[in-house]
């Protein structure tokens, strides 16, 4: 097996091999691309910020709302890619335009779908995604409540004793009595 | 040859971990004492062996020894020694033998230190660890031997990915590995409470130094992992709410909950079910982060298809430790008795608020994080979930437990007086208010940022009002008399809660951040925050295995110079690939960044910002595991030690 065929090989399982811990993840991107022998820019470069600074400042925060699709979770604001940096234009352009950022985030979904949004939209397939959290916090609360009460009533004075254990009890004080 | 014996050793752990899962179960079931008397040998001798196999594999790193597919992939002879060591975890297959000598490392330490307690429950807690054991050799062994030889072997390797050539593999993996793989000592530990039925006070109290030690660990080896990011990624984020991320902060937040709720059943015999149920989640989420990051669902599907062996036996093993604890839980929970009663307004009702908003916390990544991998295997539709969806949920819920944190440390036990602490808390309110009105004087919009550092100084000044109370409260002289009183876990704990406020200032800080991105050319001067930024030089250089472009640059204030930093960007031929170095300094608390691009006709791009406070985000993470140390030090919580009897002897050991 020579060099150059061992370094084919590995290249697909390399991807797997270095998600190993957490940070690590975010670089796959990056090492995806550069072994694409993508050269790799930098996040927002100098040459794309427009001269008005109020449009750039919405550019932004749109950018860090939309998702670098060739990336893993990573927003087109904080990405490397080319794709990314397309994308970054793209948005400008449309801002250039004179649109809402309502209509510039309704032009990617309409071209990429809700992929493209790192915030999924509300709709019937995410209502469980949204719910979720306050939903778990309600039920573990009432949850909670319930356990509480029932034992709180569970607890109540012990009851009194039977008959016989009158009995038992008077015999028991009568030998200390004695 | 060492290699071989390396593979040899790994089998041989096998065979130890699987008698070890199965005869001491069968000595307690059979009440036989010999049988349980195997565990902690059978434990020590594991970790021997595993600990040489890895020592195996690290050689084999060291020297070069390119027969190895392993090091042939991650290494080159080129490459600076201490890469070569810690390359060995920077892989799949290497990475998961130090989960595995973490594991048995953590079983070892059990048989060794805690030889006081019931020989049942030790025995079941060391068979346990065993089972897991037994599950992830078999899985190194079939799916990812790093001891795989080539046929050929070619005269130099791949070289290590750059991006994971960094001091940060060197303490990143190991940190964060003794934390989540130690969350499965806790998980044991209630797998055998539930087999023994032994779940009381001396349980939680046996189970606590481990919970806290792997919790330190585990919030260290965060907060590296986050600074490493930072610096490395030439961007100036440190959290991007990413799937591998979130499979280290869900065992963290179930953790942090594990060690209130033990607090209560260890204080009040309260919460008993929850508190097992908290342990064995605790470490199932370090299972789901485990087969998150390694079946490769999360990087690609595509990734899992080509090899599913690996994610299917990861899910088999999943599948098989969740379920069946939570079995065990489902059959034997349902039978305990609970303990002490306590009003909604106390300690413990301040522990159960706590809880309920970390399980919630948790569920919400747990939800966010496989929610798009659900939705597409069910509908094939592509959502993302990304940092906008956990800032509108995850934040909402979390930042209430920083407002309860303080009132929980004060208010009393079973039942206590919200207006009372309220009261004593007077100082940290008002010591709250008066940070919102400096800061919005010194740095001023945006109000976020304002309000969260009014409230993290709040967590702080509060963290240790009881604590002065209890010192302070009968004049100067008796100070230390009573600091001899108070325990050390006090200490801890008010150092632990003042440093996720630390934490929270830094966070809030990131508010009042400026960032420029422009072109410099050498001799340009830029204004930023309170600085002023020259550009001196820009070189290129050589390193041991790549190129380099540096751009020294002086930080000046007020004409006169406070730092140098050296942003740069690294070439590694090998790989044929490249990585920016930031250039950081740090001022006070606060960091200049600077990490450079393309060079264009003589002027660089570059990415400069002034972070006001943000080495509190890590420093903060420092307290916090101090705080923990703190607490682990304290002679109360050893096992086996009477509390007073023995002060006068030997200091005992900290249990590990």
């Amino acid at each position: 097996m020579t060099m150059a065929s061992i370094g084919r090989l590995d290249r697909p399982r390399m991807e797997a091999t270095f998600s190993s811990r957490r940070t690590i993840g975010r670089f796959i991107a990056l090492v995806f691309f550069c072994l694409l022998g993508l050269a790799p820019a930098a996040a927002v470069q100098p040459d794309e910020i427009l001269p008005d600074p109020r449009l750039e400042a919405r550019a932004r925060s749109l950018s860090a709302q939309l998702r670098c699709m060739v990336c893993q979770n990573q927003s087109i604001d904080d990405s490397d890619a080319d794709l990314a940096r397309d994308l970054r234009l793209l948005v400008r352009e449309h801002l250039k335009a004179g649109e809402s950022d309502a209509q510039v985030l309704n032009f990617l979904v309409a071209r990429y779908g809700d992929f493209i949004l790192l915030k999924p939209p509300v709709k019937p397939e995410t209502i469980a995604l949204w719910s979720a959290p306050f939903v778990l916090l309600i039920v573990g609360g009432v949850a909670f409540v319930l356990a509480w009460r029932r034992r709180s009533r569970g607890a109540g004075p012990a009851p009194a004793l039977s008959a016989g254990e009158q009995a038992k009890l008077a015999t028991l004080l009568g030998q200390d009595e004695r | 040859m060492i290699v071989e014996t390396g593979h040899y050793a790994l089998v041989l752990a096998l065979a130890l971990a699987l008698v070890n899962a199965i005869l001491p179960l069968w000595g307690v079931l059979a009440r036989d004492e010999r049988l349980m008397g195997i565990a902690p040998s059978a434990a020590l001798v594991q970790f021997v062996f595993v600990a040489y196999a890895f020592y195996a594999l690290t050689y084999a790193h060291v020297v070069s020894d390119f027969s190895l597919v392993n090091v042939v992939e991650n290494s080159h002879s080129a490459k600076p020694l201490v890469y070569k060591i810690s390359g060995v975890w920077g892989n799949h297959e290497g990475s998961m033998l130090l989960w595995v000598l973490i594991l048995t490392l953590f079983g070892a330490a059990v048989a060794l230190s805690a030889r006081r307690m019931p020989q049942d429950l030790h025995a079941v807690t060391l068979s346990m660890q065993s089972w897991i054991s037994s599950a992830f050799l078999l899985f190194i062994l079939l799916t990812s031997n790093p001891f795989a030889r080539l046929a050929s072997p070619p005269a130099q390797g791949n070289d290590l990915n750059p991006l994971l050539q960094d001091p940060g593999l060197a303490i990143h993996p190991p940190l964060l590995y003794l934390g989540y793989v130690g969350l499965s000592i806790t998980f044991s530990f209630a797998a055998a409470a539930l087999i023994c039925g032994r779940l009381d006070a001396a349980w939680a109290r046996f189970v606590r130094p481990w919970t806290l030690l792997a919790w330190t660990f585990l919030t260290l080896g965060i907060a590296m992992g986050s600074y490493w990011a930072y610096y490395t990624l030439g961007w100036g984020g440190f959290w991007f709410w990413d799937p591998v991320e979130n499979a280290s902060l869900m065992p963290w937040l179930a953790a942090t909950a594990l060690l209130h709720s033990a607090a209560v059943m260890e204080k009040r015999e309260a919460l008993k079910i929850w508190t097992i149920f908290l342990a064995i989640l605790a470490f199932s989420l370090s299972l789901i982060g485990t087969f998150l990051d390694r079946s490769g669902v999360l990087t690609s599907v595509h990734a899992f298809a080509s090899d599913p062996q690996r994610g299917l036996f990861i899910l088999a093993i999943l599948v098989f430790f969740i379920g069946g604890s939570f079995g065990l839980f489902a059959v034997r929970a349902s039978g305990l008795k609970q303990g002490g009663l306590f009003a909604p307004i106390s300690r413990e009702g301040a522990l159960v608020f706590n809880n309920l908003l970390l399980t919630t916390c948790c569920a919400t990544v747990l939800v966010g994080t496989l929610y798009p991998l659900a939705l597409e295997a069910m509908t094939g539709e592509k959502i993302s979930v990304g940092a906008p969806f956990f800032n509108a949920t995850f934040v909402p819920l979390f930042l209430p437990l920083f407002l309860a944190m303080p009132f929980g440390q004060i208010l009393a036990w079973k039942r206590g007086d919200l207006l009372g602490a309220a009261q004593r808390l007077m100082i940290a309110i008002g010591a709250g208010l008066a940070a919102m009105l400096v800061f919005a004087a010194w740095q001023g919009r945006p109000a976020v940022a304002i309000g969260a550092a009014g409230l993290a100084v709040f967590v702080i000044i509060g963290s240790f009002v009881d604590l002065a109370r209890r010192l302070f409260g009968g004049g100067a002289q008796a100070v230390w008399a009573r600091l001899r009183g108070v325990p050390l876990s006090a200490f801890g704990a008010a150092f632990a809660h003042a440093g996720l406020g630390i934490s929270l200032l830094g966070l809030a800080a990131t508010g009042w951040g400026i960032e420029k991105i422009t072109t410099m050319k050498v001799g340009d001067t830029l204004e930023i925050g309170p600085y002023s930024v020259v550009m001196e030089s820009f070189s290129a250089g050589q390193g041991p295995n790549y190129s380099e472009r540096v751009a020294r640059t002086l930080i000046r204030s007020g004409g006169v110079d406070v730092a140098t930093i050296l942003p740069a960007s690294r070439f590694y031929p090998v790989r044929n690939q490249s990585r920016t170095e930031a250039g950081i300094a740090t001022l006070w608390l606060g960091q200049i960044y600077m990490s450079i691009g393309n060079m264009k006709d003589g002027s660089l791009d570059v990415r400069l910002y002034w972070k006001p406070l943000v080495a509190l985000i890590w420093l903060g993470a420092l307290v916090m595991g101090f705080g923990g140390m703190l607490s682990l030090a304290d002679r109360r919580l050893r096992i086996g030690v009477a509390r007073r009897a023995r002060a006068a002897g030997p200091m005992p050991q900290p249990a590990e």
